[in-house]
């Protein structure tokens, strides 16, 4: 075992893990931070998706011991002290971009890192950044609008497909 | 996965001494490994990460004129990095996977690996690039040796990858979109001194250059050139995605389609 140390939402953290231990693990067992979900594990639905550094990663498909001193911010994160949305999360909800919510965390960890790269992106742009983000549920149509409004975006003119 | 110690060091020399034991393999960003070692398709004895190495990473312009790439760059730096110097090169490694995949896979990782799909190698041996590692220089030619086959030796690292850059360039990618890798993938580059054609996705054998189809385009550069020309579908992959023949076809689809994006 040996010892990583990083800081998590604002928190310096710190625990023992093995070589293997993923990100995903450390995460959630370690950290009981479950807000970070793991769908497939082979690092294609993206509902893992959080921060290092403030680059959206898969966290399924990286080592803790990888993320030795760095930033990391998950969902737990996103909303305020209070339980306050964050802009992203309160869009998701007013335009209903979840049914079943099992991808939400990383969809949202997402959509802020596309927001911070892209402040007003288009449809289209959404849609490609949201390549790595796989959602069952919604067909993803609510999903691309509550980030256009998130981004301060009129979303009225969008029809549904 | 089975269990493996990990070292991250912080220079190339104490890289190469810590994949100096036997088992040990270096990890880029794990984009590829870390779902290797979980379907337990691979069991080194120790991982050596060279994530933590300043000098491997990055993206600089040469005296020559050439692009360097340092070996534990992700897709995502080269996308944003080589946008000025090697528009091609960048509009490539944006293409690959998804923004999150970016942000960790690494040039040196896609290339020690040699997936037969990946987008990477096409770039390479396309420019004729030259792969630097800790012991010695390789030319694009002589490095990719078939599928997930390389020349590097063990514990061998790529340090840096150097691209001349050519005159015009363009990488047509065919996406396989479950996968996210090129079903086929062309990338065409036209240098004062010819043309090079190299295919990713197709063959059996992994990247490969198309003479025929560079021959064709030294005389002629335009699309037309290409007419009538027609790669042996015997070497091709057939798999549930596409058979051999229809892999044949795209990379004649595919080659057009880059040398228009050239014009």
């Amino acid at each position: 075992m040996t010892q990583v140390s990083m800081t998590v939402n604002g928190k310096a953290v710190s625990g023992d893990v093995e070589g293997r231990t993923l990100l995903s693990s450390f995460l959630r067992d370690h950290l009981a931070l479950t807000g970070t979900h793991v769908g497939c594990d082979t690092a294609q639905c993206g509902a893992c998706v959080v921060h290092v550094n403030g680059e959206a990663v898969k966290s399924c498909n990286m080592l803790a011991l990888e993320a030795e001193g760095a930033e990391v911010g998950t969902i737990e994160g996103q909303a305020a002290e209070d339980g306050t949305l964050n802009t992203i999360q309160q869009a998701f909800q007013d335009h209903h971009g979840l049914q079943c919510g099992f991808c939400t965390p990383g969809m949202v960890m997402s959509a802020a890192a596309l927001l911070k790269e892209n402040p007003r992106p288009s449809e289209a742009e959404i849609r490609k950044y949201l390549e790595g983000n796989l959602c069952r549920c919604t067909g993803y149509h609510n999903i691309v609008k509550a980030i256009m409004a998130a981004s301060g975006q009129d979303v009225t003119s969008i029809a549904a497909e | 996965m089975y269990s493996f110690e990990f070292e991250k060091p912080s220079t190339i020399a104490d890289a190469v001494a810590a994949l100096g034991g036997e088992d040990a393999q270096a990890l880029g960003g794990g984009q590829t490994l870390i779902p290797t070692l979980k379907q337990r398709l691979a069991a080194p004895t120790k991982l050596v990460s060279v994530s933590g190495i300043a000098e491997m990473k990055g993206v600089c312009v040469e005296d020559d004129g050439s692009v360097a790439i340092g070996g534990a760059t992700t897709h995502a730096t080269v996308a944003r990095e080589a946008a000025g110097s090697y528009p091609a090169l960048a509009a490539l490694a944006g293409q690959i996977g998804d923004p999150a995949v970016r942000n960790r896979g690494t040039i040196g990782g896609s290339i020690a690996n040699n997936d037969p799909a990946a987008c990477y190698p096409a770039a390479v041996l396309g420019s004729g690039a030259t792969i630097v590692t800790n012991a010695r220089q390789i030319a694009a030619d002589d490095f990719f040796e078939g599928m997930f086959g390389t020349a590097l030796d063990e514990g061998e690292i790529i340090t840096s990858v150097r691209f001349p850059v050519p005159q015009a360039a363009s990488y047509q990618k065919f996406l396989q979109p479950a996968s996210r890798f090129a079903l086929v993938g062309a990338y065409v580059a036209r240098f004062a001194s010819g043309v090079r054609v190299a295919i990713t996705g197709a063959s059996e054998d992994g990247v490969f250059r198309w003479s025929e189809a560079e021959a064709a385009l030294d005389k002629e550069f335009r699309p037309d050139a290409l007419m009538g020309l027609k790669i042996n579908p015997m070497n091709m992959i057939g798999d549930l995605h596409g058979s051999k023949d229809y892999r044949a076809h795209l990379v004649s689809v595919m080659t057009k389609r880059a040398v228009e994006a050239c014009m």
